[in-house]
């Protein structure tokens, strides 16, 4: 069996390439497959814990997991359409042109 | 599973994730992250098969690989040129986010190396049966308002999308 580090150790790299992406990229889309990234590392940490938990844990742990997949797949849809729109009003998608909120 | 075998498929999914996810920030058109972004789910798929996670794996590869990815590359169809203007560059202040994010793969890697954790190796695994009558025992309430947040979103995402014409007919009908 390998340890519970390993998959922590893969699961928290795996996040901070996400948080690269979400912050450093300027199309929207771009940033939102950052942010699926670190939810998917975040599952796989709560899935490594509860693998090393005993009965009610590691079901707490799985259905945690399954809560966050359905909050993923909900804000996916939303941030989509919100793209959508964006690019219909504007022709662009890139998050730094986005600025008609500042004075 | 033999265990030669559990740690060669450890660190091949490792590499694999790993790289795809790298790929998603290097790849040059938006098309070919979408595409290395599946690899990684696959990948972390995978990964939830080494943990015991059968039945998340599954829901992963048919949530992230079937629903997600496709609607990725609806977006990205629907959207071309999005990001040309005055710039022209992919990303912008790269180095502060690569110094962020390297400080916190440190503060990360510390943690879990320097943590003494308590782990019950031999615990009996639980199923999907179990998970299931977890769903509608305990989580129930979270399970339901799971529905209602689902439901919501789809309303909401099929009225933002909405062009402005289709709008002006639905004011008349």
């Amino acid at each position: 069996m390998i340890d519970m580090e390993h998959f922590l150790v893969v699961a928290a790299l795996l996040f901070c390439v996400g948080l690269l992406i979400a912050l450093s990229k300027r199309n929207a889309i771009s940033v939102l497959m950052g942010v699926e990234i670190m939810l998917n590392a975040v599952c796989l940490t709560l899935l490594s814990f509860a693998r090393f938990s005993d009965g009610e844990r590691q079901v707490a742990g799985q259905t945690f997991v399954v809560f966050i997949i359905t909050v993923a797949a909900a804000e996916a849809a939303v941030a989509l359409a919100l793209a959508m729109s964006i690019y219909r009003n504007r022709e662009t998608v890139a998050v730094d042109q986005l600025n008609e909120l500042r004075s | 599973m033999d265990a030669a075998y559990e740690v060669i498929a450890f660190y091949v999914l490792a590499a694999l994730t790993l790289g795809a996810a790298l790929g998603v920030m290097a790849a040059r058109g938006l098309f070919h992250a979408v595409l290395l972004l599946i690899v990684t789910f696959v990948g972390i798929a995978g990964f939830f098969v080494l943990l015991s996670a059968e039945f998340l794996a599954m829901a992963q590869i048919v949530i992230y690989v079937g629903a997600i990815s496709v609607l990725l590359l609806f977006a990205v169809l629907l959207t071309p040129g999005g990001t040309e203007g005055r710039r022209n560059p992919e990303t912008a202040m790269l180095a502060p986010a690569v110094l962020l994010s390297v400080a916190m793969a440190a503060v990360f890697l510390f943690v879990i190396i320097d943590a003494d954790w308590t782990k019950v190796d031999d615990s009996p695994l639980v199923g999907a049966e179990a998970l299931g009558r977890a769903l509608v025992g305990p989580w129930v309430l979270p399970f339901e308002i799971a529905s209602v947040l689902l439901t919501a979103a789809l309303v909401g995402a099929t009225m933002l999308a909405r062009t402005p014409e289709e709008e002006a007919e639905d004011a008349l009908a």
